[in-house]
């Protein structure tokens, strides 16, 4: 391979795994705040997808209203499915938030399939998608990809100044180190865990919406996504959100090889290097907190 | 007063010889049942075989997987290798299939022991994925598009239905005397404790990591059994179906609406499942909707599933695994 090649290769994997960190913030946020491995995820992304795909097609917008009606359905969808239902499961065990999302996740995936059946469907643009910016010396770059990175990079600096920086997140940081302790300082953890999962909902409505853009989608397609999404958060290291975006870079990068190499083995070269660190670094490259 | 400490219980006195006379009823099914109640009965045994061998890994050893998928694929898969490019007797393969799934989760548990709680879950999984994934690539088998299996045409198909059959009530009562023995015995004391307080067990001499892994690797035995002998009925596979995660989705919706952490709640949840299937599957999706609904709600207001709410209603105990204090008469 080209000197050239590798730098293509490397570029758009880097690319992809924009598009996966976006997918993997909602799942290491919840996972951070409510130590919730929420099995649906994947399926989440994928009604997010479908969500800016119906309001799309049946109201006949652009691009910005789109967002602007999905973003923050999903918010509200993640504040009421946390209240509603996963917050029943915490607290008593690795077994049930487990398994009432796995039910919710099979739940998600047969309703799409009932409102939109098996069919593959994309977001048109109106040419966004295949506009691209030339890098010079045959290089170049999609500029939806491009925009795509954007937004995880910004989405990963707001919720690290979320974290960091503001009430909610001294709450949120607060109620994943000692709920009890919390709970005595007059919080509302039930309240603080809706906020997170809607956030985290937020997040991946902009990541679903973006898959929309760049890909065809299919209401089974959810798991996959769960898989990406895990294995960015592991290779990261848990608890920290830029170590969340560099292991989605990562996880891009080596489906970008495996791809390169032959298209049957992109997405097993991926699983190959998320089993590789597991062996060699078992709590991710960069971890801030501990399972 | 005097006390005296005893397992049987009331209901498993008549359970025990009902169980054992009801397989005997089962044997005699080929008699006098046509073909697809005996296919019927092989996917049934199957399914509660597996959902056995995951209410093992996640109602005892706290292991809550939703990767066992890879060995039921790898079962169905050795059994396709064994006795189409090996040319051992399809039947003698099933037995074979079996350890060789166990053979691979050796390396495998390597990989996936190093995660935790939900995270191990998905590392499961992944792995499953990466069975599917790599089996695809391999020409030999077919690809993507799987392959069949030719040698059983050389088979009276009599002997074929039978003989799959008496398999599959073997595996079943299998499945059911594995566990009924492991958790009455010493292992399955030690199985109790980690269950019940992991740090405890540890303190009092349990080796928490050897126990997991042993559980590990027998489950793994018993995945690939029931997915050998699926894809022998089946006589047709192909890494979507034999690595599909949704044997896994049926196994917990088994599992958890039966009752887990019992061995009779999986019965109870097989026999659910397939009578919902046979009523309900021409739904289609909204089938799976009520049955994800369900699992929810089962979890959510019944934690013990339906056979622990009537075994606490009633006090019934087929299986009987703990000991019990009782005053004398």
């Amino acid at each position: 391979m080209s000197l050239l090649g590798a730098l293509d290769m490397l570029l758009q994997g880097v690319l992809t795994g924009g598009l996966y960190a976006l997918f993997a913030i909602g799942l290491s946020l919840m996972f951070g705040v409510m130590r919730l491995v929420n099995i649906a995820h994947g399926d989440v992304i994928v009604l997010g997808a479908f969500l800016g795909i119906a309001v799309s097609a049946g109201a006949g917008v652009g691009l910005l209203p789109v967002f602007l009606l999905v973003v923050p359905a999903m918010f509200a969808l993640g504040y009421v499915l946390q209240r509603g239902v996963l917050n029943a499961t915490l607290g008593r065990g690795i077994l049930p938030p487990l398994l009432v999302s796995f039910g919710v996740s099979i739940m998600i995936e047969n309703i799409l399939l009932e409102l939109f059946s098996a069919d593959a469907r994309s977001l048109k643009a109106g040419g966004l998608e295949t506009q691209s910016i030339s890098l010079g010396a045959g290089l170049a770059v999609g500029l939806l990809p491009m925009l795509t990175f954007s937004a995880a990079l910004l989405c990963t600096v707001a919720l690290e100044y979320l974290f960091r920086r503001t009430p909610l997140g001294r709450a949120f940081r607060a109620a994943s180190d000692d709920l009890e302790a919390v709970q005595l300082q007059g919080i509302d953890h039930r309240k603080v865990f809706a906020l997170a999962t809607a956030v985290a909902f937020a997040v991946v409505a902009v990541a679903g919406i973006c898959l929309a853009l760049r890909t065809t989608v299919t209401p089974s397609d959810g798991p996959g996504y769960l898989l990406y999404s895990f294995e960015a958060v592991i290779i990261g290291g848990l608890g920290s959100f830029w170590g969340t975006f560099i292991g989605a870079l990562i996880l891009g990068v080596a489906q970008a090889a495996g791809f390169h190499w032959d298209p049957g083995w992109g997405v097993l070269v991926g699983h190959l290097a998320f089993l590789s660190v597991l062996l060699v670094r078992p709590r991710g490259l960069f971890p801030r907190t501990r399972d | 007063m005097p006390y005296e400490i005893h397992r049987s219980t009331r209901t498993s006195r008549i359970g025990v010889p009902l169980t054992i006379l009801g397989t005997a009823v089962l044997g005699s099914l080929p008699w006098w049942a046509d073909s697809s109640t005996l296919r019927l009965f092989v996917e049934f045994a199957c399914m509660l075989a597996y959902a056995q061998m995951w209410n093992l890994l996640a109602g005892y050893a706290g292991l809550v997987s939703v990767g066992q998928q890879a060995y039921f694929g790898i079962g169905g898969y050795a059994l396709f290798g064994l006795a189409e490019t090996a040319h051992v007797p399809p039947f003698l393969c099933v037995p074979l299939s079996g350890l060789i799934a166990a053979l691979i989760a050796v390396p495998t548990s390597r990989v996936v022991f190093r995660l935790h709680g939900g995270y191990f879950a998905i590392g499961t999984w992944v792995v499953a994925e990466v069975f599917r994934l790599a089996i695809a690539n391999v020409s030999v088998v077919g690809g993507g598009s799987g392959t069949s299996l030719t040698v059983m045409g050389d088979i009276a198909r009599s002997t074929r239905e039978w003989t799959t059959y008496w398999l599959a009530l073997a595996l079943a009562a299998g499945s059911i005397a594995l566990l009924y023995g492991l958790l009455r015995s010493r292992f399955g004391l030690a199985l109790f404790a980690i269950r019940d307080n992991e740090r405890a067990a540890a303190s009092q001499g349990v080796d928490i990591g050897s126990t997991k892994l042993r559980i590990y690797l027998v489950t793994a035995f018993g995945c690939g059994v029931a997915g050998a002998l699926y894809f022998l009925m089946n006589l047709r596979i192909s890494p979507d179906a034999a690595f599909g995660v949704n044997w896994t989705a049926y196994a917990i919706f088994i599992v958890v609406i039966g009752g887990i952490g019992s061995i009779e709640g999986p019965i109870v949840g097989a026999v659910i499942f397939f009578a919902l299937r046979e009523t309900l599957a021409d739904f289609g999706t909204g089938y799976l909707i009520v049955l994800g609904a369900l699992a929810v709600v089962t979890m959510l207001r019944f934690p013990q599933g339906l056979w622990g709410w009537l075994a606490d209603r009633f006090d019934l105990n087929v299986f009987p695994v703990r000991r019990r204090i009782s005053k004398s008469d």
